[in-house]
């Protein structure tokens, strides 16, 4: 190991490269950290590089070469994580694996990736490869981490991993064999494929998205500097390793800035061993935040009333200063102060008790995240952002700045890469993290990817008047009005369900004159406003066709019309006609995915007739559907629905955003 | 009483026990309480390494021979040997010390204390350190906890309830519950497991995830295990060797195939029209 290379000197292009660095630079920090029998273990980057070098050196004698795909699977573990450095440094090509993908998809995962080797966490894992082996005739050898309900296995071809890495510190005790493994490592290039990800694919086989060492060193260091990130933070690894998110934020910034990684006890443990560890850079998707806010206030319900009441006056206060302080923005001396007694009081145990009191910086993506939650947890004082990403582009394609943050938009354009919306309101981006194929699927391959380097993300968006970029629809969904103007109905349907009283949406409009929506009304919510305004109603049906119903229903369209109309993209298709339907949309009548996701097309042949008085100038409609019962019988309801008419606003004051650039 | 049980002795050649050899045997083993005969005359035996299933229907008398077994209640006739010498008049927790744990029908753990702690209980017939040095907890009785916190940590990992681990048990689903319980036992380092209806209560996710764990501690830990349970499935999958009782009679006894197929254990299975 050359010790007096200064990182200047030394090609940094790939990870095996940056752990000799950092097991130099930052030889007695910690790189790792993994709770076991209730301990947090500790492993510095030193440490770190020894068990790297041990398991690849291993990985060597059972016939691992230069080019060879290694599957990993498993939680998230210390072993699997330097599984992918050790194949590295031998050229190879980790492909990890959702670890609860049955053993039919993994099958093709692994086949279609042509894997000679499976590093898995335990027996579980080892059972499934075994049980589709013949259908994955490259798989060669399968290496173990735990060891538990291994021993009646024919261990040809199984290796446990404590093995390999003796087998690997053996290796060290003869001469050459250390340089030998630091040729290896030199013999890896930036432009060498580093990992295939496989998307989960909600339609179709899962694609295997090929980033090379540069997309991903490159994408880790871009991010690092975006968010000030240095070998002073923590993190804690608890989403799939076969996610690209996973990959960047705990493997690929761990390695380029020198982090600390921590890895929780098992997958029930996340909540506690994040408050143990209180990791300074922190990701999740919504639904975590959303969980960790309703444990918390249903705690609060529970809470004595004084308690009760100190915690409402503060986040009261939080709501109304929170976000401005954190922002950086001018705020009263007053405010500030009670803004520090709140954080003495509230605020800093409410983050400790989520295990956020140390976070720098944590970002949500993947799905729209509610305006309130968002709010609630910037207000008192984390800085959660916002970022857009994709698995083609090594993650980062927008990220919300700091102190520049909107609930509804996705951010500017992460550094070093460029955006443009295509003419049907796509947005393309070309950057340092762009993939460099599908593997083995070259047709996939020239349908998302042009020649000249721009990526097709699938998604539709426009930039806002300060540049900031919003996501709208899948970009196939989106149509056109009669008038030429974009029609996307997502986005119209999550602007009226940001309503409590609305739980679902439908919205028409490609090829009409005009933006016509379906609404399905919440039942909890409009029947607990029913209860308390005396309003008797026996069914769904009733309590739909009710006027009071349909005048709160109206108010939330106008509302929403008055939201469209201020975004210049939108404001044509504002809604003109509603009517609230008759029955529940229901997975079981095959109106919704089991995911309750709307299935647009089939509701539009279902409900033809209403549509069509939708757009008629009715005023209302008989109609008779049928419904499937959950245990398969089958029944028809019908009713006589109410279409009214919505107003809708002039277009955005164009000043506004002259002023804004 | 309190001598510590050393684990080294529980390997395979313990007290010249090997894998296969007669660990435990009852000899014409006869209990009654008052007139009630609930067991009569029964003789078998439980060899080193094996898991052996009790079974028969309600009151037929399964209990009460785990209970003369760990010493709860001492027949009135017969003879029981264990590693080769007779028993005469043992309490329960001399069995602790033979090295004898077991799980209840009745989940029979410290609802208000937590997993970790109920785990603990387990070592506490281990501990050789006084009151005095139990209540200052430094020096050597804090390095001895810290000996038995490792193997309770070990426990706790080889069972998967670190997410429960400072959770009171009261507050857990049944089939936690359970598997705290085997925990418990496993933490006194049995040679021989008893356990009273593993099974009972429990939905077929948790049924299936308790049969790997008992065979991963019979496989992996060499703990031979007698096992009560009304899951005919369950039984005749895990254990080696079935013994069938019924109105305190002992009815068949043999491998999971020849006990199926045995006329007297169906009929008290299904009932015969006499």
């Amino acid at each position: 190991m050359d010790s007096t290379a200064s990182a200047a000197e030394r090609p940094l292009d790939t990870f095996p490269k940056y752990l000799l660095w950092n097991a130099e630079r930052f030889a007695g920090r910690p790189a790792m950290r993994h709770k076991n029998y209730g301990i947090w273990q500790s492993w510095t980057w030193k440490q770190q590089l020894d068990e790297v070098r041990a398991l690849s050196l291993g990985l060597q004698t059972i016939g691992l070469v230069r080019g060879d795909k290694v599957a990993v699977v498993g939680s998230n573990r210390p072993r699997l994580y330097w599984t992918f450095a050790a194949v590295q440094a031998l050229g190879g090509v980790p492909v990890p694996v959702y670890a609860d993908s049955v053993a039919e998809e993994m099958a093709y995962v692994l086949d279609h990736a042509e894997v000679r080797f499976a590093v898995v966490e335990n027996q579980e894992q080892v059972d499934k490869l075994l049980s589709v082996a013949e259908k994955v005739p490259s798989l060669h050898d399968i290496i173990y981490d735990e060891a538990r309900g291994m021993r009646d296995y024919d261990p040809k071809h199984l290796h446990d991993c404590e093995k390999v890495r003796e087998a690997g510190l053996k290796r060290l005790e003869a001469g050459g064999v250390a340089e030998g493994w630091l040729a290896e490592i030199a013999q890896g290039k930036g432009s060498d494929l580093g990992i295939i990800l496989y998307t989960s694919g909600t339609t179709g086989r899962p694609k295997g998205v090929m980033l090379s060492n540069d997309n991903l060193v490159k994408s880790a260091l871009h991010g690092n500097a975006f968010d000030r990130l240095t070998e002073h933070e923590t993190t804690i690894a608890y989403l799939p390793l076969a996610w690209v998110g996973d990959h960047v934020f705990s493997y690929s910034q761990s390695y380029t800035a020198g982090f600390c990684v921590a890895c929780p006890e098992s997958p029930d443990t996340v909540t506690e061993d994040r408050r143990e560890i209180a990791p300074t850079y922190f990701f999740a998707p919504p639904r975590v935040f959303e969980g960790l806010l309703t444990a918390m206030m249903v705690r609060m319900e529970d809470a004595g009333r004084t308690k009760k009441r100190m915690f409402d006056s503060f986040m009261a206060h939080a709501r109304k200063v929170g976000e401005r302080i954190l922002n950086g923005e001018a705020v009263g001396t007053w405010d500030r102060l009670k803004y520090s007694v709140g954080e003495f009081l509230v605020y800093g145990p409410v983050k400790n008790r989520m295990g956020l009191s140390q976070l720098r910086v944590a970002y949500t993506a993947g799905e729209a995240i509610g305006p309130e939650l968002f709010r609630f947890y910037r207000s008192i004082g984390l800085n959660l952002k916002q970022l857009y990403g994709q698995t083609e582009a090594t993650v980062y394609i927008t990220a919300q700045p700091d102190g520049q943050i909107q609930a509804d938009t996705v951010g500017l354009p992460s550094p070093g890469v460029e955006i443009k919306i295509a003419d049907n309101g796509e947005v393309l981006y070309r950057s340092d993290g762009t993939f460099i194929g599908y593997y083995k699927n070259e047709q996939a391959t020239r349908e998302t990817k042009t020649p000249d380097g721009w990526v097709k993300t699938g998604d539709a968006g426009f930039f806002t008047a300060d540049g900031h970029l919003k996501i709208i629809d899948r970009a196939k969904d989106v149509g056109r009005l009669k008038s030429g103007a974009l029609f996307a109905p997502k986005y119209i349907e999550n602007t009226l369900k940001f309503f409590p009283d609305i739980k679902e949406v439908v919205a028409f409009g490609d090829g009409r004159d005009f933006c016509a929506v379906f609404i399905n009304i919440d039942l909890q919510s409009v029947g607990s406003w029913a209860e308390r305004n005396n309003i008797a109603y026996a069914s769904y049906q009733e309590l739909a066709n009710h006027p009071d119903v349909y005048r709160i229903v109206g108010q939330h369209v106008e509302a929403a019309n008055r939201k469209l109309a201020s975004e210049p993209m939108m404001a044509a298709s504002q809604i003109r006609r509603f009517l609230v339907l008759h029955k529940e949309l229901d997975a079981d009548d095959g109106e919704l995915t089991r995911t309750q996701k709307v299935r647009r097309s089939f509701i539009a042949e279902r409900y033809g007739e209403l549509i069509e008085a939708l757009y008629d100038g009715s005023t209302s409609k008989w109609a008779e559907t049928e419904i499937t019962y959950e245990d398969g019988r089958k029944s028809k309801v019908a009713a006589t629905v109410r279409i009214v008419d919505a107003p809708t606003f002039a277009g955005a004051s164009e000043p506004m955003r002259e002023a804004a650039e | 009483m309190n001598s510590p049980v050393n684990h080294n002795n529980f390997t395979v050649t313990q007290d010249g026990i090997a894998d296969g050899e007669v660990l435990l045997d009852l000899r014409n083993v006869s209990l009654a309480f008052g007139g009630v005969k609930a067991i009569t005359d029964i003789s078998f035996d439980i060899r080193k390494g094996e898991i052996r299933a009790i079974i028969g229907p309600n009151g037929a008398g399964k209990t009460s021979m785990l209970n003369v077994i760990n010493g709860f209640y001492t027949p009135q006739q017969g003879k029981i040997i264990f590693r080769g010498k007779e028993r005469v008049g043992m309490k329960p927790h001399q069995a602790v010390g033979q090295g004898i744990a077991r799980t209840f029908q009745n989940v029979a753990l410290f609802k208000g204390m937590s997993t970790l702690d109920n785990i603990m209980t387990g070592r506490s017939v281990m501990m050789k350190r006084g009151l005095g040095w139990q209540m200052l907890w430094h020096g050597p009785a804090l390095a001895e906890e810290i000996e038995h916190r490792k193997k309770v940590e070990e426990i706790i990992d080889f069972l998967e309830i670190e997410h429960i681990r400072r959770t009171p048990v009261g507050k857990l689903p049944y089939g936690l519950q359970k598997r705290v319980e085997l925990g418990r036992a496993l933490a006194m380092e049995p040679s021989l497991l008893l356990l009273d209806e593993p099974m009972a209560g429990m939905n077929l996710e948790e049924k299936e995830d308790m049969s790997r764990f008992i065979l991963d501690v019979n496989r992996q830990r060499g703990t031979t295990i007698a096992l009560i349970e009304h899951d005919m499935g369950v039984v005749m999958d895990l254990s080696d060797r079935v013994v069938v009782l019924d109105y305190g009679r002992k009815i068949a006894d043999g491998t999971p195939e020849v006990v199926k197929s045995n006329k007297d254990v169906i009929d008290a299975y299904l009932g015969v029209a006499h």
